[in-house]
């Protein structure tokens, strides 16, 4: 019987700082088993828990796309004892992938439509495994316009900063990179909050889906913005994080009412949040 | 069509020990003076069918309080250092003997969350697989008792290979499939009984009748979700609570649980824990944010997720089965049964 509890055993093949604050570091994972890396076929929006032994476990989305094949990768925040153990490991330590787990976003509803990705912060991981996805040229006829409004306290603080530079230059898909406030003179995006930029730039909600990641305070303002313009409650999909041990339905700690958010979720559209308790 | 036969209780000793030759035998043993607990058996005299129920609900024996999941090393030199394997575990065959019939019904519900179509935890299974249940009627429901509310019964069979019944001198055994029945033919002794034994349905209906109705889950069913847990009466049911967790650990229902590593030189294990919903712990995010802070949100889920929750997932009854632990247990007198009967009666005093 396979064992869902057992994660695959993988190697750490970079460990890369993203951010000016050294709390967020890239992991680039690679399987030690070439079989185990078919069995963890996964589509964008889906997570992984991380195992370190010794240490623990960790829920975390997949930053990669599965049009990047040979590995995957894990932007992990700092903030507690697993994961300040793997901010001090090495390229060549082992550890453990469980997964993957849970929803990915709605690609099937995405076909042929215009999609908004609006993202703040480190939350903009599995918002990056959807932009690599949607953009590739295998992918890129299935989808309409693509908007992305993303933002960070600081320039130093936003994620993927060669990439986002790359996107900048494509004219298939329109960036909206913002910072919350800047003193540098060559600055060359948008200053501003998540939610003021996304009324300024007003991304049409015609045949559009928004699919929104980032703190709650983020959500919260911008929200009305995308009611504002349009969006129905059941085109705007977002991704929802909560403590986790099994990631599989079974523990029982990660429940919205009736939902669990590691198997029925993390992905939820805003119609559906809206027929449960507000407990996360 | 279930078989029903008859032993003389004077030959049980031997039955228990001949289950013993071919099983690991599990029983309700005295713990101290007041209490039983089911334990493995070493003597067929320790069994000791003479209990009201146990303790502890038997859910231990299939998802223990503390199960080591897997193990690992972590010395320098080992080239396998890091990667987690599973760690052995018994599986042979065991008996359980004397279930209660609301613990068993538990494990049928149980499965709803370890055995489920896409997902199966491995070690429940197995257990399951490989465990024949011989439950034993109840005769004298203590005050606690509610299963005839929540789909069971002192008869229910739900759960079991085997039915024990106490019929005076001896105990009827109703086998209620091809397990029970191959358990069963290990021991000796048994007679048939052919026809229906008319004393003992009139002690499975007295037995019933002892039991008073608590609350009607099918009411709770029929509620909307938030109009439940949006009600004020959530307040009255947590203040006395002081969130010790005790109704947890003894409900035969309550899974959840929490895993840890463990670390001893250079060897670790990975461990799977009894978790509770009453430990602001249990959701406490990483950074500090919690959904379930205060001690009325957590006191809320634990009767939400009984009652309400699992009957709106499943479109089935509760997740609970009347054993009345959870009421026995608790130091501040909060009884299930009467925040049933709340939450039944939300919004109904407001005309339709």
């Amino acid at each position: 019987m396979n064992n869902p509890y057992l994660p695959y055993p993988v190697r750490i093949d970079s460990a890369i700082t993203e951010t000016e604050d050294r709390n967020l570091k890239t992991f680039k994972l690679v399987f030690l088993n070439a079989q185990d890396e078919k069995k963890f076929a996964y589509t964008p929006g889906q997570f992984a828990i991380l195992s370190v032994a010794g240490l623990g476990e960790i829920p975390i989305g997949i930053a990669t796309s599965p049009t990047e094949q040979g590995f995957i990768k894990f932007t992990v925040n700092k903030v507690g004892k697993v994961t300040s153990h793997l901010h001090n490991m090495k390229a060549g330590e082992i550890m453990g992938v469980r997964g993957p787990m849970g929803n990915w976003y709605p690609w099937e509803l995405l076909e042929g439509k215009n999609v908004v990705i609006i993202g703040g912060g480190f939350a903009f991981t599995t918002l990056r495994s959807s932009i690599v996805y949607m953009i590739d040229p295998k992918n890129r006829s299935r989808f309409g316009k693509i908007d992305v409004v993303y933002g960070a306290r600081s320039a130093g603080l936003l994620l993927y900063k060669d990439e986002l530079a790359e996107w900048e230059k494509r004219s298939d898909i329109n960036m909206h990179i913002t910072v919350d406030s800047s003193s540098d003179a060559n600055w060359k995006y948008n200053v501003g909050f998540v939610p003021a930029v996304t009324k300024q730039k007003a991304p049409s909600a015609e045949n559009a889906y928004a699919i929104i990641c980032g703190p709650p305070i983020m959500i919260k303002f911008t929200l009305p913005v995308l009611t504002e313009l349009g969006f129905p409650p059941e085109r705007i999909i977002s991704s929802l994080e909560m403590r986790m041990k099994c990631g599989i339905g079974i523990c029982g700690r990660c429940n919205i009412g009736t939902e669990y958010v590691c198997r029925d979720g993390p992905v939820f559209t805003l119609e559906q949040l809206a027929g449960l308790p507000v407990e996360y | 069509m279930s078989d029903i036969y008859y032993n003389a209780k004077e030959n049980f000793t031997g039955v228990i020990e001949q289950l013993m030759g071919r099983y690991r035998v599990y029983a309700p043993v005295k713990e101290g003076c007041h209490h039983h607990g089911f334990a493995p058996i070493e003597k067929a005299e320790a069994a000791d069918l003479g209990f009201n129920n146990t303790r502890l609900s038997p859910k231990g024996l299939f998802h223990p309080q503390a199960e080591r999941m897997f193990e690992y090393s972590l010395a320098k030199d080992d080239p396998q250092a890091g990667i987690v394997k599973e760690a052995q575990k018994d599986f042979s065959p065991r008996v359980l003997l004397g279930v209660r019939p609301c613990d068993a019904k538990a494990f049928d519900l149980d499965d709803s969350n370890f055995n489920t179509e896409t997902i199966k935890d491995p070690w429940w299974v197995r257990r399951r697989e490989t465990t024949t249940m011989i439950g034993l009627a109840c005769d004298s429901p203590c005050s606690t008792c509610f299963c005839t509310s929540m789909g069971s019964g002192p008869y229910d069979t739900a759960g079991l290979d085997v039915l024990l019944v106490d019929a005076g001198e001896g105990y009827a055994a109703e086998v209620l499939n091809e397990k029970g029945k191959n358990t069963l033919a290990v021991t000796s002794g048994w007679t048939p009984v052919t026809s229906a034994i008319l004393p003992l349905t009139h002690k499975k209906k007295a037995s019933e009748q002892s039991i008073g109705i608590a609350f009607d889950p099918a009411a709770i069913a029929k509620k909307q979700m938030l109009e439940i847990y949006n009600s004020p009466a959530w307040e009255e049911v947590q203040f006395a609570c002081i969130n010790c967790g005790a109704c947890t650990f003894v409900c035969p229902t309550c899974w959840c649980f929490d895993i840890q590593d463990e670390v001893c030189g250079d060897k670790g294990e990975r461990l799977r824990l009894w978790d509770s919903c009453m430990f602001p712990l249990f959701t406490l995010h990483g950074s500090g944010h919690n959904p379930r802070s205060n001690k009325t949100q957590r006191v809320r889920q634990r009767f939400m997720h009984k009652l309400k929750y699992y009957q709106d997932k499943y479109n089935s009854g509760p997740a609970c089965v009347g054993c009345g632990r959870c009421v026995q247990a608790c130091p501040v007198n909060i009884d299930i049964r009467q925040v049933g009967r709340q939450m039944a009666s939300q919004g109904c005093s407001q005309p339709a």
